[in-house]
């Protein structure tokens, strides 16, 4: 076999030398592997966000017939000066909050679980990741059949069985109650529902990692089991669990697909999120290209600020440990 | 401090018994060392005594109080690990001080006693390092300090310096020495290093093939060995044992004149042992022989190692059968050469080759 492989390679060898063959240098080859991705990354990526962020600085509209316009700063100043932007940041900010505090609790719960040993943890692991799989639009809109107050399950489940006195999660105007606030709610369940496993994942791994010895260490020491997770398996945890909350945070400030799939925003702008209202100036109505850009660059630095915040904290317990 | 006993206490994993039923009392105050090659059964009875590993079948008393089925936590214990077992993302001073708090106790009561320890082990400076930043040597330290803030009411320690380098490992076997003269805590430990048994142990429990082979002070389980298991594990080199038969308080040893008349003593419990087979095995240390012009077996020199105060001969009596003789560390002998040599009749030992047993003097009298 490696003798065989041995002669092809030599046979290659002598093919390169015959000068008829052009020989291809290594940088070349280099060059060849490097350039097209490396056009396809400017063209896609690097030139998009420049541009956009050249029309953060414009009036411009993509469907107008009109080139942009440099304003300076005044899409900037007139986004952090519209107040019902802030609203809609302060709905973003909720979500985000609600949302990956229950993914935290609920993922470190299930870690807990299926860490485990019992029958059928494996199955039960694999089950749990399914939500995670699923297209976030498809799971929007499978949760809005679910919420329906008259042909939704959602509502039984949790004890209702007269459709009329039930809840109304997404102001579906079939039956039921409307309820202010509630559409936030819908959202953030679904949103926990589908990513909890991801935060699982990620403790999971962390608890795995954890080795059996310090558990009988702390055992000899007559810890309680209380003791034992507060002293052991949580700092132990908290570095994964840290970069799953880093992930989830950026995520759900970015948060889009499922909401749009569910919700539009609505009922009214209960679920209004800044990346929906984004969408809704870039590409609705008047498709204020300049504006949306400005407001997308916003975000972008928000974003960046609190990861920023976390790599700080995460790189601060690693220097401890 | 307290007492532990063992009683027809035996560990089953599947059908292979890691250890076959054994009884043990370890008295209060003792240190006592369990001896024996890796997978011997030493570890796994340390850990049943800990409450780590359940136990088949058997019973365990702390002082009476039984303990059998308690966790390790409801047994007052302290186990020191092999590989130290520090918590990793806590300080030195927190990992002393993690056995107090988890009894909730004070905080005065806590650096008080965490205190206490850290003078006696002489590790202040070490006090708010984490243990990777430790070595091998202090990080033991640490561990030994975790294990005496308790006060337990015994100390089961597992290999304990195993990990560690050897000009280490020296030093901590006297700090391990000197801890357990100060606190006179009753102590079982594990080890593979049967110098260190020796040089520690009250008591040494040699065991092999998940059983107990002799129980015995240094001095008993060195000398007065139980069986060929014994004699052969503990001492480098171990015991010389040379296959032999016996006949009219005559042994023929391998190679030609070597007949040794037996000393008058051990005629009546050899012939009784031996009947009429007449084989046994004769065992000898080797500083209990001594090479002399005229002694009664003869061998020719096989190799001559030089340890230092004394050199090491390595005598062939006969073609497989070589025995390792002390002799002074000045004489040279040329390979090769023949040399005479008599064993000491008091420090003569032998072995029933069909049990493997030894041949008591006493058991006849």
């Amino acid at each position: 076999m490696s003798i065989n492989e041995a002669q092809v390679s030599t046979v290659d060898q002598e093919m390169k030398k015959q000068p008829r063959r052009r020989q291809l240098s290594d940088r070349s080859i280099v060059n060849l592997f490097i350039w097209p991705a490396l056009l396809l990354l400017i063209a896609m990526n690097v030139f998009p966000l420049f541009y956009s962020l050249y029309l953060g600085f414009t009036d411009y509209s993509a469907i107008a017939r009109q080139q942009p316009v440099w304003v300076g700063f005044q899409n900037f100043s007139r986004i952090l000066n519209d107040e019902q932007l802030w609203k809609y940041f302060a709905t973003t900010g909720r979500f985000a909050l609600l949302s990956v505090g229950l993914q935290t609790l609920v993922g470190f719960g299930l870690a807990m679980l299926v860490n485990e040993k019992f029958k059928g943890s494996g199955l039960l692991t694999t089950l749990i990741l399914i939500p995670m799989m699923i297209s976030p639009v498809v799971v929007g809109l499978f949760w809005k059949l679910m919420y329906n107050p008259t042909f939704g399950f959602f509502n039984y489940l949790i004890g209702f069985t007269n459709p009329s006195t039930a809840p109304d999660w997404l102001a579906s105007r079939f039956a039921g109650t409307p309820v202010p606030g509630m559409a936030l709610w819908a959202v953030v369940i679904v949103d926990v529902w589908m990513w909890s496993p991801f935060v699982m994942l990620l403790v999971l791994s962390g608890l795995k990692a954890i080795p059996d010895y310090l558990y009988e260490a702390a055992a000899i020491d007559r810890a309680s089991a209380w003791f034992q997770f507060w002293r052991i398996t949580l700092p132990q945890v908290t570095p994964l669990l840290l970069i799953a909350v880093l992930f989830r945070t950026i995520e759900a400030f970015k948060a889009f697909d499922l909401i749009m799939g569910m919700t539009g925003g609505g009922p009214g702008d209960q679920t209004e999120l800044i990346s929906v209202n984004l969408y809704r100036q870039a590409f609705l109505g008047q498709w204020r290209t300049g504006r949306a850009s400005a407001l997308a660059y916003i975000i972008l630095i928000i974003i960046i600020a609190i990861s920023n915040l976390y790599i700080r904290y995460l790189n601060q317990m690693k220097g401890e440990s | 401090m307290a007492t532990i006993e063992l009683r027809q206490v035996e560990k089953k994993f599947g059908d292979l018994h890691a250890v076959k039923p054994l009884d043990l009392t370890i008295h209060d105050g003792e240190f006592v060392v369990l001896l024996g090659p890796s997978g011997c059964g030493k570890t796994t009875t340390l850990r049943m005594i800990s409450g780590l590993e359940t136990v088949t079948s058997g019973e365990i008393y702390l002082d009476e109080r039984k303990v059998t089925w308690l966790n390790p936590s409801e047994r007052d214990i302290a186990f020191v690990f092999q590989l130290f077992a520090l918590y990793p993302h806590l300080t030195v001073r927190q990992n002393i001080a993690f056995p107090l708090q988890a009894q909730g106790e004070s905080r005065e009561t806590i650096n008080e006693r965490v205190n206490e320890v850290v003078d006696l082990l002489q590790i202040e400076r070490l006090l708010n390092a984490r243990p990777s930043k430790l070595s091998g040597g202090d990080q033991q330290r640490v561990a030994l300090g975790r294990a005496l803030v308790r006060r337990p009411e015994a100390f089961l320690m597992d290999e304990p310096l195993g990990a560690l380098d050897a000009d280490f490992r020296e030093s901590m076997r006297a700090e391990i020495k000197r801890l357990h003269i100060d606190q006179h805590a009753t102590t079982v430990y594990v080890t593979h290093d049967q110098v260190e048994a020796m040089a520690m142990g009250d008591r040494i429990v040699v065991m092999s093939e998940a059983e107990i082979q002799q129980v015995g002070s240094s001095n008993e389980v060195y000398y007065d060995p139980a069986n060929i298991f014994v004699a052969n594990f503990i001492g480098s080199p171990g015991m010389n044992l040379v296959s032999s038969s016996y006949s009219d308080g005559i042994i023929h040893m391998p190679g030609a004149d070597n007949r040794y008349p037996v000393p008058d003593d051990w005629r009546a419990p050899l012939g009784e042992a031996l009947q009429d087979s007449g084989d046994v095995i004769v065992g000898f240390r080797p500083e209990c022989a001594e090479i002399v012009e005229d002694g009664t077996l003869a061998g020719n020199v096989y190799t001559v190692d030089l340890y230092g105060a004394y050199s090491m001969l390595a005598v062939n009596m006969n073609e497989q059968d070589i025995v390792h003789i002390r002799g002074d560390r000045l004489i040279h002998y040329p390979i090769g050469t023949q040399v005479r040599f008599d064993i000491d009749p008091e420090m003569v030992r032998f072995f029933d080759p069909a049990t493997e047993k030894t041949i008591k003097r006493e058991a006849i009298q």
